[in-house]
């Protein structure tokens, strides 16, 4: 049994960037809980023999050569952007500095 | 704010022991970006190089380019780095909206180099090996320009995004820490990125112009008590973005950590922004949870395997590493170290050799390019390849020389009209009528004139001082406008005053 601490639900939804109330908080804790115990029974698999994959087709080595090919206009770039201004996609404030993620 | 205590680095580096790490990351040079066709190019207009895969549409799938990861794989091996036979890409997960997928595709577990090394030679020449932990593949984020009054970040209304640079295939080279370098810390920064630039450089895969952000790097610095064999809490000073500045950040760190522990106080582990203006770093965000990434492998994308015949082909197409021509020119020229270092500092070995193969000696190469066309740029405050000399004028300038049509002290005047704009040396010479006055007829006038009014001088001379001949050689060179051959006119003297010549 899994047991999530709402201290540890706190930080995923940092992570997230979702708005939890406290309410939500004390409530999804043990839910979430729940949802890892149903996962984790995956773990008890036994792997010993399975080479960790990350793709379920055993390709290797796809690539595409150094070509350029066709790419969006500006305005098509732009279409999906909430605000637009001198052709770049307007952003609210960010706060902290670039390079400082 | 209270302004920052710092010691001397002198006493800073008497306490403790500097540690540094460094993370490069290089703009490879490819005509695409790393998973998408669109161009790599710099100083379009804004969000024209892009594809839905650079920006992160839903649904789209990313092709990994071939060159890059040949590129990672070739800078692995000139790094002497171990290749991995296979590794993966994976999502780096945060939210800034520099990548529209907030997600970053790098390499995680198993980069593609690993476990390398490269010797770095400071300025006297002394070979500092730094150890490479690991270089991987990953893509570079979009462009931020944050937009208020002031322009500056933390008082800005908004950001302007643009996502040309998103998606361009990057390199980060992962140092191991380096302990021992002492007082030559800040020095040894320097010298390590200035390395890496100019392997990448060779290799032909980054452009590597710091000022375009083609290769930047973060230094981590940490310090330790001299006895001590437990690594110190260190910062991590980011996008430290010219050479010069790299050993200023580390100088800075080193002395201002050193104040904090010497007051007894820790060293808090966080970023820290260079601060070029006041050669200072300030404090950013402090290492905290929200350095959870959550990497997974990035579902998208095929592993990358490396077989030993790929290996041997890219080896095989490895250029001459720079350390090693710089071994065999220094060989070669036959110069001294002295000369030699001086000519890698001031970045002449291309214009030197090039002047080499153009017919010029290696001693007359390094000799004008070190002498007086250093002191000209040094003047105009520009490189030596900047003044608009090139290796031809230096060898006509030579030849001219050799020649006698003109002398040392006028081939140095010729060359300052070259780098004018004048033309050619030989253009200079005809134009400016600068060639030594070989005709003795006109010298014969212009000894005698010094002979008949120096009578004193002539005295000494023929009474057995023949060094005095030397006060006549001036007013004869003075008479001709400095065209005369100093050897010719000492000669001439000497047969008029019956010396033995």
């Amino acid at each position: 049994m899994s047991d999530l601490t709402r201290d540890q639900l706190t930080h995923l939804a940092q992570l997230a960037h979702v708005n939890l109330t406290e309410e939500e908080l004390d409530r999804m804790s043990g839910e979430v809980s729940k949802i890892l115990d149903s996962v984790a029974k995956v773990q008890e698999v036994d792997t010993k023999h399975v080479m960790p994959t990350s793709h379920p087709i055993a390709l290797t080595n796809v690539y595409r050569d150094d070509v350029v090919g066709p790419v969006l206009s500006q305005h098509e770039a732009l279409t999906g952007a909430p605000e637009v201004e001198a052709g770049q996609f307007k952003v609210p404030a960010i706060l902290h500095a670039e390079g400082d993620r | 704010m209270t302004a920052t205590t710092t010691l001397t680095f002198a006493d800073a580096v008497a306490h403790f022991e500097p540690v540094l790490g460094f993370e490069i990351h290089v703009e490879l040079n490819t005509a695409t970006k790393m998973f998408s066709q669109a161009p790599n190019a710099f100083g379009d207009e804004p969000n024209t190089n892009v594809t839905e895969v650079d920006l992160g549409m839903p649904g789209v799938l990313p092709v990994v380019n071939r060159t890059a990861v040949e590129s990672a794989i070739k800078l692995g091996l000139a790094l002497n780095c171990t290749i991995a036979p296979r590794s993966e890409f994976a999502r780096k997960h945060y939210f800034y909206p520099d990548l529209p997928k907030n997600f970053q595709t790098s390499q995680y577990e198993q980069a593609i180099a690993h476990d390398g090394w490269v010797d770095v030679e400071l300025d006297d020449g002394t070979v500092f090996r730094v150890e490479i932990e690991r270089a991987h593949l990953e893509e570079d984020a979009g462009k931020l320009t944050h937009m208020g009054e002031s322009g500056r970040i933390h008082s800005a209304s908004y950001a302007l995004v643009d996502y040309n640079r998103a998606g361009v295939p990057l390199i980060e080279v992962v140092s191991k820490p380096i302990s021992g370098a002492g007082d030559r810390a800040p020095e040894l920064a320097k010298v390590y990125v200035q390395t890496i630039r100019e392997i990448v450089r060779a290799l032909g895969i980054s452009d590597a112009r710091m000022e375009r952000g083609n290769l930047r790097c973060d230094a981590n610095v940490s310090l330790m008590p001299k006895d001590a064999t437990q690594f110190g809490t260190r910062t991590e000073t980011k996008n430290v973005n010219s050479l010069r500045a790299i050993g200023y950040a580390v100088d800075y760190e080193i002395r201002r950590q050193a104040a904090v522990l010497s007051a007894g106080d820790p060293v808090v582990q966080q970023t820290r922004h260079w601060q070029e203006d006041t050669r200072t770093t300030t404090p950013g965000r402090t290492k905290s949870d929200a350095d959870d990434y959550r990497y997974f492998p990035e579902p998208d994308l095929v592993p990358i395997e490396v077989d030993q015949a790929w290996l041997d082909r890219l080896a095989a197409q490895l250029p001459e590493l720079p350390v090693e021509r710089r071994r065999r020119l220094k060989t070669e020229w036959g110069l001294s170290d002295a000369v030699f270092r001086d000519m890698v500092n001031a970045d002449a070995l291309d214009v030197v050799e090039q002047t080499i193969t153009a017919g010029a000696s290696p001693g007359a190469a390094s000799k004008w390019w070190m002498g007086e066309i250093a002191r000209l740029a040094h003047a105009a405050d520009v490189a030596v390849t900047e003044l608009g000399i090139t290796p031809h004028h230096v060898v006509e300038l030579e030849t001219l020389t050799t020649a006698g049509t003109i002398n040392d002290r006028l081939a140095r005047q010729v060359l300052g009209h070259v780098a004018d704009g004048e033309g050619s040396p030989a253009e200079v010479v005809e134009a400016r009528s600068l060639a030594v006055v070989s005709d003795d007829a006109a010298l014969t006038a212009a000894i005698d004139t010094a002979i008949a009014s120096n009578p004193d001088v002539v005295a000494k001379v023929q009474a057995g001082k023949t060094q005095a001949i030397g006060a006549l050689i001036g007013p004869v060179m003075q008479a001709t406008g400095g065209k005369a051959d100093a050897g010719r006119v000492r000669q001439l003297l000497a047969e008029k005053l019956g010396l033995q010549a």
